[in-house]
């Protein structure tokens, strides 16, 4: 079964067309960048994907079923600039949210358990009582990762990890995300921290153009470079 | 001395626990410029129940639920415009309780004591009320913590958890216009916003969780309004504005503290 299919799928913001006839499918366990210049539509995506937003053509499959009906299955991983650092809340306080859903109200032991067992996983354990506002940039994303995989996601969608992160903190984060046995798909506009790490790339800008690899190897790779004549890739990856 | 002051003692306590715990959250959401909507919004449902002759705790109360609706519509909705059309709703809800006193006739002084309080005014009736809006707010935050924390630090990951963040947010707001309803009488539209914010704004420093930043704000808000009573009955002073002195003084020597 595809993990996700997204089939003949248009978006509009008003009369604006966002995202036009998009098609790409991703298999179970496949790693998948989606990258693109500003304001060419990846978030709105990315969005599509996590069931914020409905299509207005087309349509978004998780394992044959809409993004909605299958919340439970996706993990999402957000920016760690995105918030507020003055919240007085813990490390694990912030992955345990990871366990919450519809109809439930309290933590459980297995809550509890589980969160400390991701927290180890990703050697972050020893934060655990930290305020979140303590840590380093690198830190505060391994913290959102965590929250998502303690949901025990089947695919795991990721907007910018490595945004405002030093290069050490960049490798250990896209190290950890290489390394999830789940589906991934990663936002990014960065792609060339990204290219011999993934399964495939949409390179979305209104249209898709999708390429796929096994482990992609830019810029060996003449058709990505040369035929698609992306200006962007070229540039910013390919070097020529 | 406690036939005169008991009265808003009991009323600081229940006034307390209501800032510790709504008060904590507009803080942690960033909700001030709302509450200030709200508050002074609530001056137009003050004005209706004067005009109408009817029980201005109710007419309020209907005014706000009203206001909070509206704002919650505004902050989900039209989030880029959000700042704007708050503060429309600060002028519109004030507007309307004007507008309403200058239709009725004779002069309202009772209007006027609502923009400033006075919390040794208060009688059994509106600690009846405290009484109940405090317990409204234990018992949801008791069983919303989780989910508020949540919410006040990510809203978009309760959809992805399936959990209806929109609701929940509309629902802090109503929590927040009962919490305006209930003060006041005892604070006034004019001042309300400093108590409601300057305790968690201190609690926050000190705290490293959200639980404990409620604690103490509740303790924090106490001794500021007990206090302020105690100045304001020997000195023969309004109640609210020494209150919110302590309060701002307090503020500031809290930030002398480095984080």
């Amino acid at each position: 079964m595809k993990a996700l299919e997204v089939k003949n799928l248009y978006f509009r913001y008003d009369k604006e067309t966002v995202l036009e006839n998009i098609n790409f499918s991703l298999k179970d366990k496949e790693f998948m960048a989606i990258i693109g210049p500003n304001g060419g539509g990846k978030t709105t995506l990315l969005k599509l994907i996590l069931g914020f937003l409905k299509p207005y053509k087309g349509e978004i499959k998780i394992y044959n079923k809409s993004p909605q009906e299958v919340s439970e299955l996706i993990g999402y991983v957000p920016q760690h600039t995105n918030f507020s650092l003055d919240i007085p809340i813990t490390v694990f306080d912030i992955v345990l949210q990871g366990r919450l859903k519809k109809g439930k109200f309290f933590y459980d032991k297995l809550d509890r358990e589980k969160a400390e067992e991701v927290l180890k996983t990703l050697k972050i354990e020893k934060f655990k009582n930290r305020k979140i506002k303590d840590l380093s940039g690198g830190q505060r994303q391994k913290v959102l990762i965590a929250r998502a995989l303690v949901s025990e996601p089947k695919i795991i969608v990721m907007d910018e990890p490595t945004s405002a992160i030093d290069p050490a903190g960049q490798k250990e984060i896209l190290d950890l995300i290489e390394n999830l046995d789940i589906t991934r798909i990663v936002v990014s506009h960065d792609i060339k921290i990204l290219l011999r790490k993934v399964d495939k790339i949409a390179f979305i800008n209104k249209k898709a153009v999708i390429h796929e690899g096994p482990k992609l190897n830019i810029p060996k790779d003449k058709h990505f470079c040369e035929v698609e004549l992306i200006e962007f890739l070229k540039d910013e990856s390919c070097g020529i | 001395m406690w036939d005169l002051i008991g009265n808003s003692v009991y009323a600081g306590i229940l006034i307390s626990i209501a800032i510790g715990i709504i008060g904590s959250l507009i803080v942690i959401n960033k909700a001030t410029a709302i509450t200030g909507s709200i508050a002074h919004g609530s001056f137009g449902g003050i004005g209706i129940g004067i005009f109408l002759g009817v029980n201005i705790l109710l007419s309020t109360t209907l005014f706000t639920l009203v206001l909070a609706l509206l704002l919650a519509v505004i902050t989900i909705y039209y989030k880029h415009r959000s700042d704007s059309l708050i503060g429309v709703i600060w002028a519109l809800g004030m507007s309307v309780g004007i507008i309403f006193l200058n239709l009725t006739p004779g002069y309202n002084a009772d209007a006027l004591s609502y923009l400033f309080g006075n919390i040794l005014l208060i009688e059994k009736s509106d600690i009846f009320m405290m009484v109940g809006v405090d317990l409204l707010l234990l018992i949801s935050i008791i069983i919303l913590y989780n989910r508020f924390l949540a919410m006040s630090y990510d809203i978009d990951f309760l959809k992805v958890r399936g959990i209806n963040g929109s609701l929940l947010y509309t629902y802090f707001l109503i929590l927040t216009s009962l919490t305006v309803v209930m003060s006041v009488r005892a604070i006034g539209i004019i001042l309300i916003l400093a108590l409601f914010t300057i305790p968690p704004l201190i609690a926050e420093k000190f705290t490293r969780k959200f639980y404990q930043m409620m604690i103490l704000s509740t303790l924090i808000s106490a001794v500021f309004i007990i206090s302020g009573i105690l100045i304001s009955y020997f000195y023969d002073l309004s109640p609210t504005p020494v209150i919110v002195i302590l309060a701002a003084a307090g503020l500031f020597l809290s930030m002398l503290k480095r984080n």
